[in-house]
C-alpha cells in the first residue's frame, strides 16, 4: 500500500442549506490511504455535512469529491465504497446483532468466474453463500469483542455494545473508508477512553481509512494522524496532532485545542512581542508594531518567587486538578492560567518566566479593535484608558432612556446598566484623532504610523495602560504626537458580556 | 423514634390530620372509575351474555346459537362482513401509505395542513357524510350494493389509517434509512428491509383501527345497500333488535350475534397483538 496514495479528494466543496445557511464553505482537502483523519470543530461548523457529503447523504451544492480520482459527488450512498457508524448507532430495531451485521453482506453481490462445460469461462453476479456470511459476521464480532452475541436483539444491549455493533456491521463490509461521525459521543467517560484505544487499535489492524468527527479535542488529540480543525464551514487548520497543538495557526485553533492563555499583543522589535505590559523574546518574526495574539500553553508557564521571573503578579485562584494545580496569576488587567505542580497559595505575590520558543505568535486578523469596556453611571461607556459616549440602547432592540436614564426595554422593564460589562467594538475608519486634546475620551501617543497604499494606519497608544487605537487615516500625522481620539457616538459597537440582572 | 417517623404513613396522617383530610389514596381515586366501567361495561355486558344464553320465557338454552349456526344466510353474512372488512382495510392500506409516507417526507408545516384536509371530513357528522357519498355515487353512476358500500367505508375510515401510519413514519429516526443505504441498499431495498418492517407498529394499528370499527358498522351499510338486500353482521344486529317497523322482536338472537361478534374481534385483537403493544396501545396514536 503506498502511504501517499490519495484516496478521497475534495474540491471546492460546498454546502448551503436550503435557508440559505453555507455549512460547509469551499472546502479543499485530500485524505491519504490509510489515514486516520479527524474533522475538529466546534457543533455547526460543518465537520458532519462533510462527512454526510462522503458518504453520500447530502450532496454538494458544488465541488467535487474525488474517490481514487474519480467523482463520487452523485452516486447514492449504496454505490459508494463507504461505510458509516452513526452518532447515534442508527442500529436496525426489528433485527438481532447478527441479522444486523449481516444486513450489508446479504445485499453483497458478487462477481463470481465459472468454468463451463467447454471450458469457457463464465461470469456471473452471486450472492455470498450463508456460511460466508456466518463466517464474517463471526470475525467481525471478534474485532469489535462481542462473541456469542448473535442471537441478542439490540434493545438490549448497552451504549457501549451498541456501538461496537454499530462499528461491527460497518467493518464487515470491508469498505475502503470507515467514516465515524461522533461514535463515541453517548458514552461514559471512562468507556469512552477504553473504545479510543481500540477505534485506533481496529485501525491498525484492519489498514483502511478512517475519517472521524468530533467536537472533542483530546479524542482528536489521541488518535488521529492528521486533524482537520474547522470553523464556521472553513478549515482553519490541517496537521498532526503535534502541529495542531504545538504550532496553531491562529487564536481559534489555539483555544480550541488545549487550554491556552490567549493575550493581544504588539510586536515591538525583531523577534521582540509586548503584551501582558512586558516585552518578551520569541522565535516568531513579525513585522515591527504589528497587532498579534500570543498563545502561551499554561504548562509552559513557569512560577518563580516574586524577584525572579519576567512578570509579576498576584494569585487570584488555585485550583487542584490531580496531577497538578491550575492557578490563575493576576497581572494588571490581564489573567494569566498556569499549571505547576507546586502550589501558591491565593494571594501571594510570584512571577512568571516564559521560555521564547514556548511563546506562539500569530498574526492578527485585525479589522476592528476590540476592548472591554463597561458602563458608567452617565450611560457612557470606558475602555481603552477613556471615557466615551455611546448609544447604551442598542444593548437591548427597541429600548430606550427615561429621563433619570434607565434604560427601558421593549417590554417595559427597567434596567440599570451601571457598572455593566460590556464588550467595544470600533472599526479602523470609524476614529478620528486630533490635536485638541478636550475633543476626545482618550488621550495618547501615536506609536506606529504606516502607509498602506492610499492611507496610513496608525496605533494611537495611551499612557496609562497602553491601550491600542488601530485607525486608518488619509491625513499624515507625526510619530510621538499626543493626539486625542474621537470615535462618533453611533460607531461605538456595545455587546453585553452576560444578562443584566433586572 | 426516627423510624416510626420515616415508615407509618397513617401514623403521620393521624398527627397531621390537615393533610390526610385532603390526600386521597389511589385506590380512592379509582373508586368513581370502577363504579362506571362497572354499570356502563360489566354490567350490559352480563346482560349481553344472559339473553345470549336465554329463550324469550327467561330458561336457560343453547337454543340462540344453534339457530344461528345453523342458519346458512346468518353464516353468510358473517362471512362478507368479514371479507368486506378485510378488502376495506386493505384497500385503506394501499391508499393510506403513499399518502401517511409522502406527507411524513415533507416539511412539517405543508405535512400538517395536507393532515388536516385528510382528517377534516371526521369531524363531519358520519351520517350527513355518508348520505353525501350515496348522492356523488349515484350521480357518477355507481349502481347501490356492495361496490358502493365498500367506497363508502373506504372514505369514512381512511382517515383512522392514515393517522397511525404518519404518526409512526414521522416518529421513525431517519438515520435508520440512511444506515441502510450506507450498507447497500437501493431505494426498495431500503424500503423493504427497513421502513416497512419499522412501520408495522402503525400499520396494525390503523388496520385495527379500520377493521373493527368496518365489522360492526351499521349505518354506512344501510345507507348505501338500499334495496339491493346487501347485509352486513351490524345490520343483522339491528334488525333483531329493530325488527322490520321498529318492534324489539328477538332480543336474544341479537344478544347472541354480539356474543358472537365480541369473540370474533377479541381474537383479532389478540392475534394483532393489540393488548401487550405498551407503546403503540389502540388509538395513543390519535
Amino acid at each position: 500500500m503506498k502511504k501517499n496514495e490519495k484516496i478521497i479528494e475534495l474540491i471546492g466543496l460546498t454546502r448551503q442549506f436550503d435557508d440559505g445557511v453555507v455549512a460547509v464553505d469551499n472546502i479543499d482537502l485530500y485524505v491519504r490511504k490509510g489515514e486516520f483523519i479527524t474533522f475538529l470543530g466546534p457543533s455547526g461548523c460543518g465537520k458532519t455535512t462533510t462527512l454526510r457529503m462522503i458518504a453520500g447523504f447530502d450532496k454538494p451544492t458544488s465541488g467535487k469529491i474525488l474517490l481514487n480520482g474519480e467523482e463520487i459527488g452523485d452516486l447514492p450512498p449504496n454505490k459508494r465504497p463507504i461505510n458509516t457508524v452513526f452518532q447515534r448507532y442508527a442500529l436496525f430495531p426489528h433485527l438481532n446483532v447478527y441479522d444486523n451485521i449481516a444486513f450489508g453482506l446479504k445485499l453483497k453481490r458478487i462477481k463470481v468466474t465459472y468454468a463451463d462445460k467447454d471450458g469457457k469461462e463464465v461470469q456471473r453476479v452471486e450472492k455470498l453463500k450463508k456460511y460466508e456470511i456466518a463466517q464474517k459476521v463471526e470475525k467481525a464480532l471478534k474485532i469489535v469483542d462481542l462473541e456469542g452475541f448473535e442471537k441478542r436483539s439490540v434493545s438490549t444491549l448497552s451504549g457501549g455494545q451498541q456501538q461496537r455493533v454499530a462499528i461491527a456491521r460497518a467493518i464487515v463490509n470491508e469498505p475502503e473508508i470507515l467514516l465515524l461521525d461522533e461514535p463515541l459521543g453517548a458514552l461514559d467517560l471512562k468507556m469512552r477512553k477504553d473504545m479510543q484505544l481500540e477505534l485506533k487499535e481496529m485501525h491498525k489492524k484492519l489498514g483502511i481509512t478512517f475519517i472521524y468527527v468530533t467536537h472533542d479535542q483530546e479524542e482528536a488529540l489521541t488518535m488521529s494522524d492528521t486533524i482537520v480543525v474547522m470553523k464556521d464551514g472553513v478549515i482553519q487548520q490541517i496537521g498532526t496532532p503535534t502541529d495542531i497543538y504545538n504550532e496553531p495557526k491562529n487564536s481559534f485553533v489555539a483555544d480550541f485545542i488545549g487550554e491556552s492563555n490567549i493575550f493581544s499583543g504588539t510586536m515591538v522589535g525583531d523577534k521582540k512581542v509586548r503584551f501582558i505590559g512586558n516585552v518578551f523574546d520569541c522565535v516568531d518574526d513579525f513585522a515591527k508594531n504589528e497587532k498579534v495574539d500570543v498563545v502561551v500553553r499554561p504548562e509552559d508557564v513557569f512560577l518563580m518567587d516574586e524577584d525572579k521571573g519576567q512578570v509579576k503578579g498576584k494569585i487570584i485562584s488555585s485550583i487542584f486538578k490531580g496531577v497538578h494545580y491550575e492557578m490563575v496569576m493576576q497581572v494588571g488587567k490581564s489573567e494569566v492560567v498556569i499549571q505547576d505542580t507546586i502550589e501558591r497559595q491565593v494571594g501571594e505575590k510570584v512571577s512568571i518566566f516564559i521560555k521564547p520558543s514556548d511563546i506562539h505568535i500569530m498574526a492578527k486578523e485585525f479589522s476592528s479593535n476590540k476592548y472591554d469596556g463597561y458602563i458608567t453611571k452617565k450611560n457612557t461607556v470606558c475602555f481603552g484608558d477613556g471615557e466615551f459616549e455611546c448609544d447604551v440602547t442598542q444593548l437591548y432592540p427597541n429600548s430606550h432612556l427615561d429621563e433619570e436614564g434607565y434604560l427601558i426595554t421593549a417590554e417595559g422593564e427597567s434596567i440599570d446598566l451601571t457598572d455593566v460589562d460590556v464588550n467595544v467594538e470600533v472599526g479602523l475608519k470609524d476614529i478620528e484623532i486630533s490635536d485638541d486634546h478636550e475633543l476626545g475620551g482618550a488621550i495618547g501617543s501615536i506609536v506606529s504610523m504606516i502607509y498602506k497604499g492610499d492611507h496610513y494606519q496608525l496605533i494611537v497608544r495611551t499612557e496609562e495602560n497602553e491601550e491600542d487605537y488601530v485607525l486608518d487615516t488619509e491625513y499624515t500625522w507625526n510619530e510621538n504626537d499626543i493626539v486625542s481620539v474621537i470615535i462618533p457616538k453611533e460607531k461605538i459597537k456595545l455587546s453585553l458580556k452576560q444578562e443584566v440582572k433586572r | 423514634m426516627k423510624d416510626s417517623q420515616i415508615t407509618a404513613p397513617e401514623t403521620a396522617g393521624t398527627k397531621k390530620p390537615k393533610r390526610f383530610k385532603f390526600s386521597f389514596s389511589r385506590k380512592q381515586l379509582c373508586i368513581p372509575y370502577a363504579l362506571f366501567l362497572i354499570m356502563f361495561v360489566v354490567f350490559p355486558l352480563f346482560l349481553i351474555v344472559y339473553y345470549a344464553f336465554t329463550d324469550k320465557t327467561g330458561a336457560f338454552t343453547f337454543s340462540n346459537f344453534a339457530s344461528f349456526f345453523t342458519d346458512t344466510t346468518k353464516i353468510s353474512t358473517l362471512l362478507i362482513s368479514v371479507l368486506v372488512s378485510i378488502v376495506v382495510t386493505l384497500i385503506c392500506l394501499l391508499i393510506a401509505y403513499p399518502v401517511a409516507y409522502i406527507l411524513s417526507r415533507m416539511k412539517r408545516r405543508i405535512a400538517f395542513v395536507l393532515l388536516l384536509l385528510f382528517i377534516m371530513p371526521m369531524w363531519i357528522n358520519f351520517v350527513l357524510r355518508a348520505m353525501a357519498m350515496k348522492e356523488l355515487l349515484s350521480l357518477i353512476g355507481i349502481p347501490l350494493g356492495s361496490g358502493a358500500n365498500i367506497i363508502g367505508l373506504v372514505y369514512d375510515y381512511l382517515p383512522f389509517m392514515i393517522l397511525p401510519l404518519y404518526s409512526t413514519l414521522i416518529k421513525m429516526d431517519r438515520s435508520l434509512e440512511e444506515a441502510a443505504a450506507d450498507l447497500g441498499a437501493g431505494k426498495i431495498k431500503v424500503f423493504k428491509e427497513v421502513t416497512l418492517p419499522l412501520s408495522m407498529h402503525g400499520i396494525i394499528s390503523g388496520a385495527t383501527m379500520v377493521f373493527l370499527p368496518v365489522m360492526s358498522c351499521y349505518v354506512i351499510t344501510d345507507t348505501f345497500s338500499g334495496s339491493t338486500g346487501f347485509t352486513v353482521i351490524g345490520k343483522l344486529i339491528a334488525w333483531c333488535f329493530l325488527g322490520e317497523n321498529g318492534t324489539m322482536t328477538n332480543i336474544n338472537g341479537g344478544a347472541t350475534i354480539s356474543l358472537i361478534m365480541l369473540v370474533i374481534l377479541f381474537v383479532t385483537m389478540l392475534a394483532t397483538g393489540g393488548f401487550n403493544d405498551e407503546n403503540n396501545a389502540r388509538g395513543t396514536n390519535l
